[in-house]
């Protein structure tokens, strides 16, 4: 991997002076993963927060060549970029070697660009598709999403007097990108931002399809104070809730392994959104939250040593 | 040039081989389904060097389409009915990015209920959209449509996308002999295409789709307009250079025994080739009939059709999509507000027919003209809007 101080010469993706909240995760995540690509880069974004924070006219944070098309619809974007750019270049009227990125949020992604993005990924395009997975529909005011954990409390999902927020467990996208059998698909947190960075530059390098699924920490759907996001994104894998892993050619490995697992409700306790979880009666929904994260962390880990 | 025989799909098919697109991103969708077959079959044989993108729905369609043509190259798709009503979010993106896209779009009935067959419910349910529309009566001219599209949308006074319609089954299924242009004649005619900013130009960063709020969409959705407005010029321009390498005529409609005429009907694609022999018939008869059969419904070409309108006794506006309730269907609506400014003006009536690919027919057109006779006796219209060919 590059080292920290080469990433710090190249020259900015993502300028400074955009709109998102203080504490924002999501340019954290869009630096670390195009400031790891060594050649020119196009950028896809389905709208969401990232989006609308970054291109407010007449200004626009982007350093590089940006195309926002609509909300479900970022695989379909990058894919008729990439069909342009494969066409021109066939034809010698382009030369130079590209990358093509999206980036869309869990609603782009999981939910209403889901089947753009099977799409994309089945043709076999030369992109990177980076899902900035924030757990929730942020940018429209924290609704719930299938990326939403149980229990979470969402605007569409909230914790009342009967209900303790999202009643549903949360869709495994990264595991569902897998089955379409791409070359590279792997689970990021910026977090561990050497990791992240490490699994971008593999991505590049890759040529096909590729899935990146990143949690990214959101101060004000979450609850939380800015300065925490990056100690949130980690303990979110320390606890094994978000493991970190790749799928290169269909083989599965932890990229990182906590040496002991935290508790769940370790990382529970620093957002606001799950606070109802720790009121008397609610011990053994805090189990069962336990159990899945447990459930889903001993998955991950057979598919990695078989 | 070459005379074969081509169905309205084929005719569309094969003038997209001579433009030989840099990308086509399409999918499958009667009656249009047979434009993405043929234009695979052209990829495979390696007639085209196309990327030929093979989306999971129009949706992905339109908006892979739009991205590539943004990227910078020219950029096709094909699509009818739900096709259409999918791609409907993308289509105004298209035209507010000004992407000079050109897209056959066969013309099917929307559901529901569920039918394949023609009516233009789906172009009109997209009639504001910021796309150019261009009707055809027959595949000759779908063909000749689709080769003037490119030129039209292309042209720098323009660079709107533009869709060019057939009549499901009716144009799109139906063989005729059809005149199609040498490929080096065709290639001429439509020219190299320079995309302006394309976006793959990395040395020159650009950010399209950025979000524009009160301060500026205003400002930049006048200019569609505007755009909208000029691309009258040009369509008459390319009109008359095809003409001169072809010998066919084309401007924003096409007058039929207007000169004298007392009643006339206006209409849309292929209903004007079945009227075309009924007022032959009503002329031998000494009847003074006449029509218009509309080729460009966007841009409305207001200022010539009110000139081409003003002498007439009665005009029936022929809607092949109904306004529920609306005053009359969109054709209607438009035509009869276009009249309004005249100080003596026609007396005009709107027929609804052919929803769902039923028949327009010789015997329900004689009943229209015969209604506009007794209309001009009476000297009044006393029902609007009307249904043709219903069962009531």
């Amino acid at each position: 991997m590059a080292t920290l101080k080469q990433l710090s010469e190249r020259k900015e993706p993502l300028s400074g002076g955009h709109r998102a909240c203080a504490g924002c995760g999501a340019p954290i995540v869009v630096r670390q993963i195009l400031l790891a690509a060594q050649k020119p880069v196009v950028v896809a974004c389905a709208t969401g927060c990232l989006e609308v924070t970054t291109t407010i006219f007449p200004y626009s944070a982007w350093e590089v060549p940006f195309l926002h098309v609509a909300f479900e619809n970022a695989g379909a974007a990058i894919s008729g970029i990439e069909a342009m750019y494969q066409s021109l270049k066939r034809k010698g009227k382009i030369t130079e070697d590209m990358l093509f990125v999206a980036f869309g949020g869990d609603g782009g992604t999981y939910d209403i660009g889901f089947q753009s993005l099977s799409g994309a990924l089945e043709r076999g395009h030369d992109i990177l598709y980076v899902c900035y997975d924030n757990e929730a529909y942020m940018n429209t005011g924290i609704q719930r999403s299938s990326a939403t954990p149980r229990g979470a409390s969402t605007t569409t999902a909230p914790a009342g007097k009967v209900k303790q927020g999202k009643e549903q467990y949360r869709k495994d996208l990264t595991a569902v990108i897998a089955a379409h059998h791409i070359p590279y698909v792997a689970q990021a947190s910026l977090g561990y931002p050497t990791d992240l960075i490490k699994k971008a530059e593999k991505a590049f390098s890759i040529k096909g399809p590729k899935f990146l699924n990143v949690l990214q920490p959101c101060r004000l759907g979450w609850g939380y104070k800015p300065e925490n996001t990056i100690d949130i994104g980690k303990l979110a894998v320390d606890t094994g809730f978000w493991p970190l892993y790749e799928v290169e050619n269909g083989k599965w490995k932890m990229t990182f392994t906590p040496k002991e697992r935290k508790p769940f409700k370790d990382w529970l306790k620093t957002q606001d959104r799950f606070r109802h979880l720790f009121k008397p009666g609610n011990e053994q929904l805090l189990k069962e939250l336990q159990e899945e994260v447990d459930r889903r962390y001993n998955e991950v880990l057979g598919r990695c040593a078989s | 040039m070459p005379a074969i025989a081509r169905t309205g799909n084929e005719a569309m098919a094969e003038a997209m081989r001579q433009i030989n697109p840099d990308v086509v991103a399409a999918y499958p969708i009667t009656p249009a389904t047979e434009i993405a077959q043929i234009f695979a079959n052209f990829e495979a044989n390696g007639d085209v060097d196309t990327e030929y993108v093979r989306v999971e729905s129009e949706h992905s369609a339109m908006s892979a389409t739009v991205a590539a043509a943004a990227a910078g190259g020219r950029a096709m798709t094909a699509t009818s009915s739900q096709g259409l009503a999918l791609m409907g979010e993308i289509l105004p993106i298209a035209s507010a990015l000004r992407l000079p896209i050109v897209m056959p779009e066969v013309n099917r009935a929307l559901s529901g209920p569920i039918n394949i067959h023609c009516d233009h419910s789906d172009t009109m349910m997209n009639r504001d959209a910021g796309w150019i529309q261009i009707f055809s009566e027959n595949a000759q001219e779908a063909y000749d449509n689709v080769l003037q599209a490119i030129r039209i949308a292309e042209h720098d006074d323009v660079l709107l996308p533009a869709m060019v319609t057939t009549d499901g089954f009716i144009i799109s299924h139906c063989m005729e002999k059809i005149e199609t242009m040498e490929d080096s004649d065709a290639k001429a005619f439509i020219g190299e295409y320079k995309p302006k900013n394309p976006l793959l130009d990395y040395k020159n960063p650009l950010t399209l789709g950025a979000l524009d709020l009160q301060d500026y969409y205003f400002e930049h959705k006048r200019p569609i307009a505007e755009a909208m407005h000029k691309s009258k010029n040009v369509i008459l321009e390319v009109g008359k250079e095809f003409e001169k390498k072809t010998g066919r005529s084309y401007g924003f409609f096409e007058e039929v025994s207007m000169e004298d005429a007392e009643i006339a009907i206006i209409a849309l694609g292929s209903t004007a080739g079945t009227a075309r022999m009924t007022v032959k018939n009503l002329r031998e008869k000494g009847i003074k009939a006449g029509l218009i059969k509309l080729r460009v419904f966007r841009p409305f070409p207001e200022a010539e059709l009110v000139n081409a309108l003003k002498k007439l006794k009665v005009l029936a506006v022929l809607d092949r999509s109904d306004g529920y309730a609306a005053t009359g269907g969109p054709l209607f609506s438009e035509i009869r507000s276009a009249l309004y400014d005249l100080k003596t003006k026609p007396m005009v009536v709107n027929y609804v027919y052919g929803l769902g690919g039923r028949e327009m027919n010789f015997e329900l057109l004689d009943e229209i003209y015969a209604d506009l006779q007794k209309i001009a006796k009476d000297g009044k219209v006393d029902q609007l809007v009307k249904y043709s060919g219903l069962r009531e």
